[in-house]
This record gives structure tokens, sequence and C-alpha cells, in this order.
């Protein structure tokens, strides 16, 4: 990863620097016009979100049965993305609802469980920042129950009533919106990948140091 | 005489004023409907749109400076030990 760690980067500020002129390009959705045009950035964030969900959900189980700390770094990683990204959803969300359905927020089925899974992954990192020691493998726990939660999120439009668009409006986008709404899609994953990799590398140097000091404790250094 | 001459300005003075004031307006006696907001009372999609856009930057650049930051201390953190260990030297 080192290696592609800066063309990577290259690839994603280009992808990021044309994503504005790919949606100003996207026709107008014949309802709600010039505000559909958050759906690029929005839905991309909760995917790149899902991503970090999947990655977070996965290392915690890792590292919860299997005891393998570089699990547990990955998985701290990702649960800082799934809280950046999820943030971008739960902002750029209300400011759509706001033109499109008059109102910023709606207790609904939809609305109010995204920000649940959010508030399930901020007390993942509350409990590594304060839980103290043996603090990884209650986080761990958490991350799993989040990742056991998040399919939930995704079929409840589908389950309950709610005033959120269903999922099916993805799948059968218009070719004029289906371009730059995958472009947008890929360069938040590739903004996630990165941003993963950038705060594993932290984890391990903090990992790194807090080893030295531990064996310069014991004498060993 | 002088009562009947200050009757008479007062009646054209107060007569003046009334004229000079303008007709009341009607009151409103019902709510007609409208299908649709006139543009201009229309709440803008523009600066929704840039602010939803401008969140997810700041959000992103917000979280790599935190990184950056972090991951400078625990640089300079390990910098400082490694100093250390070489004033030591290797005695153990």
């Amino acid at each position: 990863m080192k290696k592609l760690f800066i063309p990577l980067t290259v690839l994603t500020a280009a992808m990021f620097a044309y994503a504005p002129v790919a949606i100003a390009g996207a026709p107008y959705e014949s309802t709600m016009l010039l505000i559909q045009k958050i759906f690029y950035f929005h839905v991309p964030a909760w995917m790149a979100m899902y991503a970090g969900i999947a990655v977070c959900g996965v290392a915690s189980a890792i590292h919860l049965f299997k005891n393998r700390p570089a699990a547990d770094r990955l998985a701290v990683g990702a649960a800082e993305l799934i809280v950046l990204f999820g943030a971008i959803g739960l902002v750029s969300g209300p400011l759509w609802g706001r033109k499109a359905w008059g109102v910023w927020w709606q207790w609904d089925a939809r609305l109010t469980m995204a920000l649940l899974l959010e508030l399930v992954f901020i007390a993942y990192l509350m409990v590594r920042k304060y839980g103290g020691p043996g603090s990884d493998k209650l986080a761990a726990a958490v991350g799993l129950f989040g990742m056991a939660v998040s399919p939930f999120v995704y079929v409840s439009v589908n389950i309950w009533r709610t005033i959120h668009p269903l999922n099916t409006v993805v799948p059968s986008l218009r070719p004029g919106m289906r371009a730059p709404f995958w472009f947008c899609a890929v360069a938040f994953l590739l903004l996630f990948t990165l941003l993963l990799n950038l705060r594993v590398y932290l984890a391990r140097e903090q990992a790194m140091l807090d080893d030295l000091y531990l064996a310069e404790d014991d004498g060993a250094v | 005489m002088k009562a009947l001459f200050a009757s008479v300005y007062t009646f054209l003075f107060t007569a003046a004023v009334f004229a000079m004031q303008q007709p009341p307006t009607e009151p409103q006696g019902e709510f007609l409907p409208i299908d649709q907001l006139p543009p201009a009372e229309q709440l803008p999609a523009a600066p929704l749109l840039v602010a939803a856009y401008a969140f997810a930057w700041l959000a992103v650049f917000f979280y790599v400076w935190t990184v950056w930051r972090r991951l400078g201390k625990v640089e300079s953190e390990l910098r400082v030990f490694e100093k250390r260990q070489a004033q030591r030297g290797p005695s153990r």
C-alpha cells in the first residue's frame, strides 16, 4: 500500500476536482430540481460509511475472538471514518430535506435509525478513549453490534413508511445521473481507503511508542 | 360671532384633514389558495447545496488535520525516545 499511496492520493484528488463538473453536467431531477444534486455526495458518503462498518465489524470480530492487535488498529481507524462519513450524511440529508420536504428533520424510521447508527460508533470511540484497560475488547463488541444493526438501517425504507426516498433510486438511475453518481461513489471509496490507511499508520506508530515506553519501564530498553 | 367663526374654521380644518387621509384598505374577507409560490417567495436551493458540499469538505479536511497533528506528536515523541536511548548508549 505504501507504493500505491501517492498515486492513489493523486487519483482521488483528480476525481474530486472533476466531481463538481460531472455533478453540474448531470440532469436535474423532475420534482426536486437543483437541490437533488446533494445526492451525488450524500449517498456516496453513506456508502463510505457502510464500507467502514464492514471493516470495523469484521476487524472487531477478529480482535474479539482471536486477539489480534492489528485487527484492533484497523477497527478503530474504520470507526473514526464511520463517524466522519456518517456526519457528512447526517448534515447533507437535512439540508436536502429542508428544501425537498420543507423540514430539516423528520423522526421517521430511516432518519432516526441512521442517527442511532452514528451514535453507536461515537459510543465505540468514547469507550476506546475513556474505557481504561480492556476497553479495546468492549469497543470490539460495540463495533460488532454496530455492524449487526446496519442492515436494518438500509432496509428500513422498505419495511416502514418513511418520507425518505427508497433504495431503488440508485439502481434505477437514468444514464445521465448514473455516471456522475458512480464516479462520486468511487471517489468517496478511494478517499475512505486512503484515510483508513493513514489512520492505521498512525495507530501502528502509537502502538510502537507504547511498546517502547512499556519496555523502558520494564528495564528491557 | 366669534364662536360662529371658530365653529366654521374647526369644521373646515377637520374636513380638510379627513379629505387628506387615504381611503382605508379593504379587510381580507377570505384566503385564496394558489398552486405554487411565486419564485421570489421560494426557498432558494443553491445556498443549501453549497452548504452541504462545503460541510463535506470541511469535515474531511478537519479529520485529515487531526490525524496529521496526532501523527506529528507521536513521531516527535519517538524521536525524543530514540535520542534518549542514543545518549544512554548500548548499556543493556
